[in-house]
């Protein structure tokens, strides 16, 4: 078990989990205000488009991560808009978010197809730390975008439990009516929270072009990545540290393929690009129990544009 | 004890410094919305220690006048006093800030949470991070003052109607609230939980808070209230102190002329005897319905002949909208049968039950019952038999003879029942479903949900009579109502759901008051042993 391959997937898959991770707790949150964002993977195709682009002229990677972002960011404006102010259907909305942030990217992207990028994020070893075996490479010699995600993670449970504006988010969630008697404001909240999630997608494919691989294709660089995010969600209650542990498990089920051929076993790369749509199916059939929705932990206004009531 | 957050809590008990000092009032407030004027030149005071009951109607103005006080609504003329100061209430959460809190009938909690997480929700005096169990130990201490005791941990979901009351209440009194007004609190609640509201109510007054009671129930206005003010057609009819005054005097204000005794039901039952030798003419046997993994009727025999009217009561949610549901064949049982007039209807749906006679009156009258959009007289047609071609003009007569017999205000028969209001589309409902009978065409039984909900007083008692008139003509009909007062005073016999169960059932002369009461919270008489 010691060998250096198993220490290198190890190490691998958590910088794999990171872009599944942020992308699905920037979902999360759209979640726990009520909203479902079905363009999830449309966000972060547009993130790693325009990083690409931004970080191929001008070289810089911070500004390729914040304009990639605020790319997600904006798509996820037009969700919150069509949902929250126009009160249009959140899935059919979601749904054209990820079409035409598709097309969009592919558009964009036309001219740096297969071009490699020049920066991108390097590991940053903790002294000492990093030399210890297996722990050091996997826990203390990773990017910095790897250990702001954990820190992430905490910032929202911590959020979300124990601070007044937490309380008001869930509210909105779970019950928009209850909120909006008490003085929360309701759509408020949601933008804010519809566009973080978009910010957080976009930085996640962002990170996939800085981070993981430096090159541009429209099918290989997020390939159902944003899907998986958005089951991810779902399977782990709508809860931050759950959502933590989930896309480095499921980063670890994407590099463990590479890890077995190298083995010598082969595994049909066709079998794994179809997990993302597997797990699509899955949280449909949760969706559409109201029973196991509840079951689960959704927010109980989820997918529900508010409407105040007036005498 | 965080309570140097709000100095207003910090009032002793043995001397109340304000009693008796104007707390809030309305100063000549009128409040029009399109096509009606709600308020009319109301004026209102209220003094701190009172209990002050606003009496009226529906639609006569009271709730209005509550949402002018807590800043729900804003006045178009006329203003609002807090302390005798002249106010502007943009907003309920400016009202609460001035120590006003509005404790609406419909509760606004969120049920995933606990109940301290429900109290601070939305409260600006919260800090940002917060104190979790200095929230929980004041929710507690407020809790034991009052007489509102409420676990502060617990899960809303978890909680019952009445625990859930106590919490909305906890909510205005941790934000300091010195005014309280209650939306139709009893509405919803048992007997005993009622009795133990008044209690609290109590307390609060005593601590000089005032306290805004919203009614229309003449028996606990008298027995809670110190002063009444009666409103009817957006204005104020009379203002009286509830010593000085009776039930009677009450109800006259209130309507604005003499009425008649509310009680009809009489021991002559109409088709006695012989009804009962005819067989029920609605029968359930054995009934369960398991709904999303829950069992929400739980075996329920319940049977009703011909001449009586017998009324099911329970707290909402013990499974009364489910048996109407099954009854009616819109649901079918999981297991158990459905007889009308002795035909077994289960599972056939509506148009088997219908076809075997039964009529239905659903709780959702505009929706349910009527179709919205549709004419009174399309309406009327909608449960005639179906042939290929449908005979307007024969049911446009019938809808126009019902318009006059019934007294239904309407633009005509072929108004959209969408404009009718709450009181009128139940007769509409009423004339439709009760259609020929006694004469062998129409219905066996009826089961009507919540006969007289909404209406006004002329209105319910005109239901009443219909359906006074519809058991003396031999139907059987069947009440399922949350509101227990109208059971009682309808029904020969009284059967009461607690949890999908019958949990007592009897003549309605025979049960107490008491008796009723403890099954409807799903208490045994004492050295009976609970259904596990």
């Amino acid at each position: 078990m010691n060998d250096g391959a198993f220490v290198a997937l190890l190490a691998a898959s958590v910088v794999a989990g990171v872009p599944i991770a942020l992308a699905a707790l920037g979902e999360l949150l759209a979640e726990r205000s009520g909203v479902l964002n079905l363009g999830v993977e449309g966000m972060m195709l547009i993130g790693a488009v325009v990083a690409f682009q931004v970080g191929n002229s001008s070289g810089s990677l911070w500004l390729s991560l914040v304009v990639g972002a605020l790319a997600g960011g904006a798509l996820a404006l037009v969700h919150a808009v069509l949902t929250v102010t126009l009160r249009a259907s959140q899935i059919v909305s979601g749904l054209s978010l990820t079409i035409f942030g598709t097309g969009l990217a592919t558009f964009v992207g036309k001219s740096i197809e297969g071009l490699p990028l020049a920066t991108d994020f390097r590991a940053v070893a903790w002294g000492p730390l990093a030399d210890l075996p297996v722990v050091g490479p996997v826990l203390f010699e990773q990017d910095p975008i790897v250990y702001a995600t954990v820190v992430l993670a905490v910032a929202i449970t911590w959020y979300l439990r124990r601070t007044r504006a937490g309380l008001s988010l869930r509210s909105v969630g779970e019950s928009p009516a209850t909120a909006d008697s008490m003085g929360i404001a309701v759509a408020r909240l949601r933008y804010l929270h519809v566009v973080i999630g978009g910010v957080l997608a976009g930085a996640a494919g962002a990170y996939l072009v800085l981070g993981q691989v430096p090159s541009w294709s429209q099918d290989g660089t997020t390939s159902g990545l944003g899907w998986i995010a958005l089951a991810l969600v779902v399977f782990a209650s709508w809860e931050p540290m759950r959502v933590l542990l989930g896309a480095f498990l499921f980063g670890f089920s994407r590099q463990l393929n590479f890890y077995l051929q190298a083995k010598g076993v082969d595994v049909p790369a066709e079998l794994l690009s179809m997990l993302p749509y597997l797990l699509t199916i899955a949280v449909l059939v949760v969706w559409g129990s109201r029973d196991l929705r509840r079951r689960v932990g959704a927010p109980a206004a989820l997918g529900l544009p508010y409407v105040r009531d007036e005498r | 004890m965080t309570s140097g957050d709000h100095p207003g809590e910090t009032a002793t008990v043995s001397s109340p410094p304000s009693r008796g000092v104007v707390a809030l009032a309305a100063r000549r407030v009128t409040k029009r919305f399109p096509g009606v004027v709600a308020n009319d030149e109301v004026d209102f005071e209220l003094r701190a220690g009172e209990v002050h009951t606003l009496l009226g109607e529906n639609g006569a103005g009271k709730s209005t006048l509550a949402a002018l006080l807590c800043g729900l609504y804003q006045p178009d003329d006329g203003h609002i006093e807090r302390g005798g100061q002249p106010v502007r209430l943009r907003s309920p959460r400016e009202g609460l800030a001035r120590g006003i809190g509005m404790v609406h009938q419909h509760f606004r909690l969120v049920e995933r949470f606990t109940v301290a997480e429900n109290v601070v929700l939305g409260d600006p005096a919260q800090p940002a991070l917060l104190r979790r169990a200095d929230i929980e130990a004041r929710v507690a201490e407020i809790g034991e003052r009052f007489g509102l005791p409420v676990d502060p941990r617990a899960r809303v979901s978890s909680l019952t109607v009445g625990q859930r009351q106590r919490v909305e209440i906890v909510k205005v009194l941790y934000r300091g609230a010195e005014v309280l007004l209650l939306d139709e609190p009893t509405a919803v609640l048992t007997p005993q939980e009622a009795e133990a509201l008044f209690t609290t109510v109590r307390a609060m007054t005593a601590e000089g808070k005032a306290v805004v009671f919203i009614s229309h129930k003449l028996g606990e206005v008298m027995a809670v209230s110190d002063r009444v003010t009666v409103m009817r057609g957006g204005r104020v009819t009379g203002e009286v102190a509830t010593a000085a005054t009776s039930a009677r005097e009450l109800a006259e204000l209130m309507v604005g002329r003499p009425i008649e005794a509310e009680v009809r039901r009489g021991s002559a039952a109409g088709g006695e005897g012989d009804g009962t030798e005819a067989g029920p003419a609605l029968e359930a046997a054995g009934v369960r319905l398991v709904q999303g993994g829950q069992t929400v009727l739980d075996g329920i025999d319940l049977a009703v002949f011909p001449g009586e009217v017998v009324g099911v009561a329970g707290v909402a949610g013990n499974g009364q909208r489910e048996l109407a549901a099954v009854l009616a064949g819109i649901t079918a049982p999981t297991s158990g049968r459905v007889q009308v007039a002795g035909t077994d209807v289960t599972g056939g749906g509506a148009r088997a039950a219908r076809g075997a006679g039964l009529a239905f009156v659903p709780e959702d009258r505009l929706g349910t019952g009527l179709v919205p959009g549709l004419s009174l007289t399309d309406n009327m047609l909608l449960t005639r038999r179906r042939e290929f071609l449908v005979n307007r003009r024969a049911a446009r007569r019938e809808m126009a003879t019902a318009i006059e017999s019934f007294e239904i205000k309407t633009p005509g028969t072929e108004a959209a029942a969408r404009v009718l209001s709450g009181g009128n589309a139940q007769k509409v409902l009423l004339a439709r479903e009760l259609a020929g009978l006694g004469t062998g065409a129409g219905p066996r039984a009826i089961i009507v949900a919540s006969p007289t909900r909404g209406l006004d007083i002329g209105a319910a008692e005109m239901v009443r009579g219909l359906l006074h008139d519809a058991r003396e003509q031999g139907g059987a009909v069947l009440i399922i109502s949350e509101d227990l007062d109208e059971v009682r005073s309808l029904a020969d016999r009284m059967v009461v759901l607690y949890r999908g169960r019958v949990a007592l059932e009897g003549p309605t002369d025979e049960l107490t008051l008491e008796e009723i009461g403890l099954a409807m919270a799903g208490i045994q008489p004492e050295g009976a042993v609970a259904p596990g």
